[in-house]
Formats: structure tokens, sequence, C-alpha cells
């Protein structure tokens, strides 16, 4: 079975800073048109793989590929395909936005105008206003919006809500999700605010520790984890043929987070659904080398670490 | 372009453990059922529902699927999604009434044995649960 172009697919991917690893053996494959959010603690190496998708660092080890082009060998092709906003919205404060977009269209072949200034009069920002004058909340927005209006297939977006407040938040993602609908754009964005993520997200890729613990579609993620109750007192063996992803226990009641291939029918537990932030929780709060590695396609063999 | 301002809103509550498409397919089957939805319709576009809520894209076409298999609503291509049926199962307003004053009732039991409004709500959605045919 052929399988169609990935937007983003990164086999063995690495990143070394000096002796430490800022991405490890990174190993996923985004296919095209979905949201994916990419989630995990300050440091775990979110920056690094964007970077890395966006060409602007090297790899140290592996390959990474942007609908199956290199970003690093065919950086010019690349670069027209992808809209990449950092985390510090380079945005040139003593410019007005339209200069801003003017600068825009001279630097992107693709550069849709009237896509930049749609957004920009819907979200009531005025061109002739200077950048350094605008809020937070507007400047990221005109920051997204000089990604959009190259049309790109595939948008990298650094902590793109981070540091807004909760209106400018929900309207840049209504514009994020609004070219999502009209261009099938493929988004993949950082963030650890993840209870924003988890109705705007499909895919979901979970990092910590430079290590890439789940990418996978959200419903997989969803359907392939469950919250297992049980009174602390008795404290049953965690079930075969599950793999333990974390425990957390109070005096009185064990929470234990799994992953599953088959339904659990042990009566010692209570079998729960958990939500997209409890399982990121879980890989988050286990690290290291106990916690099983989850990649596309190779799913971990059964059998957890129960402690 | 779409001028007119679409005929319901949706809204989203990220507490409830309802997965977001199943909320959007309850709130259409809802209106209809309230009549707020009637034959003719038509649903909010994909692109107005990402601009109403903060929601993926594709969760409201697999939503809008669903309810075209429910025989609900029609696709209709180029034009939008289409409501086609009218209140699929009628209730009146007296069966809707009986049916809130038993809840009325059992809710004062649950109050007098010391539940609060929230734990009233939790074994609410666990009965709710135990009992949808079809969860997610």
């Amino acid at each position: 079975m052929s399988e169609p172009l990935a937007a983003l697919e990164a086999v063995g991917l690495g990143k070394r800073y000096g002796r430490r690893w800022g991405l490890e053996d990174c190993s996923l494959r985004l296919p095209t048109g979905r949201v994916a959010a990419l989630v995990g603690p300050n440091g775990a190496g979110k920056s690094t793989l964007l970077r890395m998708a966006a060409g602007i660092t090297r790899p140290s080890a592996g390959e990474v590929r942007v609908f199956g082009q290199s970003p690093q060998d065919q950086t010019i092709e690349v670069l027209r395909q992808i809209g990449y906003l950092d985390q510090e919205r380079p945005l040139y404060s003593s410019f007005r936005v339209g200069e801003m977009l003017r600068f825009g269209r001279r630097l992107n072949p693709g550069w849709d105008d009237s896509v930049a200034r749609a957004y920009l009069s819907e979200l009531g920002i005025p061109t002739d206003a200077k950048v350094g004058k605008l809020s937070i909340g507007q400047q990221a927005q005109v920051a997204l919006t000089m990604c959009l209006a190259k049309r790109p297939a595939l948008l990298l977006l650094d902590e793109p809500v981070a540091a807004l407040d909760p209106v400018a938040r929900e309207g840049l993602m209504h514009v994020l999700l609004r070219s999502v609908v009209d261009d099938n754009t493929t988004v993949l964005l950082s963030s650890h605010a993840l209870s924003d993520l988890a109705t705007v997200c499909d895919y979901v890729i979970i990092l910590s520790e430079s290590r890439v613990h789940v990418a996978d579609d959200l419903d997989y993620v969803l359907a392939s984890h469950r919250l297992l109750v049980a009174s602390s007192q008795e404290a049953p063996e965690i079930p075969p043929g599950v793999v333990h992803i974390s425990t957390t226990r109070s005096q009185r009641q064990t929470d234990v987070i799994v992953r599953v291939e088959q339904p659990v029918t042990d009566p010692a537990w209570r079998v729960l659904e958990p939500t997209l932030e409890e399982i990121v929780l879980a890989y988050l709060r286990e690290q290291g080398p106990r916690t099983p590695t989850m990649s596309p396609g190779a799913h971990g063999e059964a059998g957890g670490t129960a402690r | 372009m779409e001028p007119e301002a679409p005929l319901i809103s949706f809204r989203l509550d990220p507490r409830t453990g309802v997965a977001p498409y199943r909320q959007l397919v309850d709130q259409v089957r809802q209106a209809v059922s309230l009549g707020m939805l009637r034959a003719g319709d038509r649903l909010p576009s994909v692109r107005e529902v990402v601009t109403q809520i903060t929601i993926n894209p594709n969760t409201v076409h697999r939503a809008y699927r669903d309810l075209e298999h429910e025989g609900v609503v029609e696709g209709r291509p180029g034009l939008g999604t289409f409501v086609i049926a009218s209140s699929p199962s009628p209730m009146t307003s007296e069966e809707r009434q009986v049916l809130l004053d038993e809840l009325r009732h059992w809710v004062i039991r649950a109050r007098h044995s010391g539940l609060d409004a929230e734990g009233v709500a939790a074994l609410m959605a666990a009965a709710v649960r135990t009992e949808d045919p079809a969860p997610r």
C-alpha cells in the first residue's frame, strides 16, 4: 500500500547541543490536513523540532522531510510551502503594518495580499498602525497573518498563543482554523496550554526529555489509553496486557494511566476513559527510562512495569 | 461570502467528557427536536462553525457526516448541509414536563441525602454514560 505524502516526516531525527540532546531519535509522520498539537514541558525539544522542520536548524542525526523534501537541502522549495512562526514573533516595531505586508510580498513569491488585508480588516488592525504600538495580541495576529498570506501548505507555529489573553487567543485560533478550512493547511503548533488544544487538534505529539512518547491521531490516543481506579488499600495488580504509563496514589485511591490494546475487564479496577489532558500529564509525570515509548506503527510490547 | 448570521450557535463544554463531535451532533438533534431547526434549514458551514467556537474543522465534518447517516441532515454539494428531518422523535411539551418533574423529585431526594450540585451532575453523567447505547 503506497501511503500519501506526509506533510512532515521525521526518521531518527536528533539535535545535539554540545553534550546534551535537544531532541533525540524522533520519528513521526504527520499526514496532510491535520491540526497537530506538539505538547511537552519547556526544554522538551518542541522548538528544536519545529526549527529543524523549518530548515533553520540542521539535524545532528536522522532526517526530516516536509512534503517529501528536505528543508536543509531544498530550502527554497520547502520554505515556499511552510509558514513558520517563531516563539519570539520577529516583527519590526518601527514598521507600519502595511510596510510589513509589502516586505512580506517582496520576500514571498506566493504572497496573497488579499488574504492579509481581509484578515487584518476583520481583526480591526489598521494597516497604517505602527507595529510597536499594537497590543501583544494584535502583534501575534499580524505575525500569524504574515504567515497565512504566504498560503503555506504547512504551518509551524511555536507557542502562538502564549502570552495572549483569552479573547486574543480565541481570535487567533479562529483565523488559523479558517485557513485550515479554506486552504486545507496542515498545522503543527506547540503549546503548553493544553486545554485550548483539546478541541482544536486531531493529532497529538507528546514530547518530554527530548523524546517523542506519542505521535498519533487524537482518536487513537484517546481510544488506546485507560484510567484505572482502585482503592489504595486493595491496590490490585496492574492487569496483564497493558502498558503502564503513570500511577498517582492518594491515601484512599490509586489512579493508573495505562496504554491498552484490548479492553480491560479486570473487576478489581474501575475503568474510565481519560481526557487528553490526563494522558499528556501521565506521560510528562513519568519521565525517564521507565516510560515506554510509543511510536507510530511500532506499538510497544505489552506488559508494563507496575510499581 | 456568507452575509447572514448562522441559524444556530454551537457551544462546547470541555468538562462533560463527551467527545466534541458528539456534542455538536447532540446540539443539532436537540435543536431539531425543540423545533429550533426545521426541515430545509441550513446548518452553519464548517467555516462559520470554526469562527463561532474553537474547534477542529474535521470534527465538524465528522459531526455533520454522522447527522447525515442518522437521517437528520443532508449535504448538498456546493450549497451546504440542510436539515431534512423535523423532530425525528417528537416529544410533546407534556411528555417533557413529566420527565422534568420526575427528575426534579430525584434531585430533591439526592439533595436530602447530602449531595451538592456537582455530586448530582456527576451521578447524572455516570447514569447517562452507562445508559448510552453508543459511547463515543
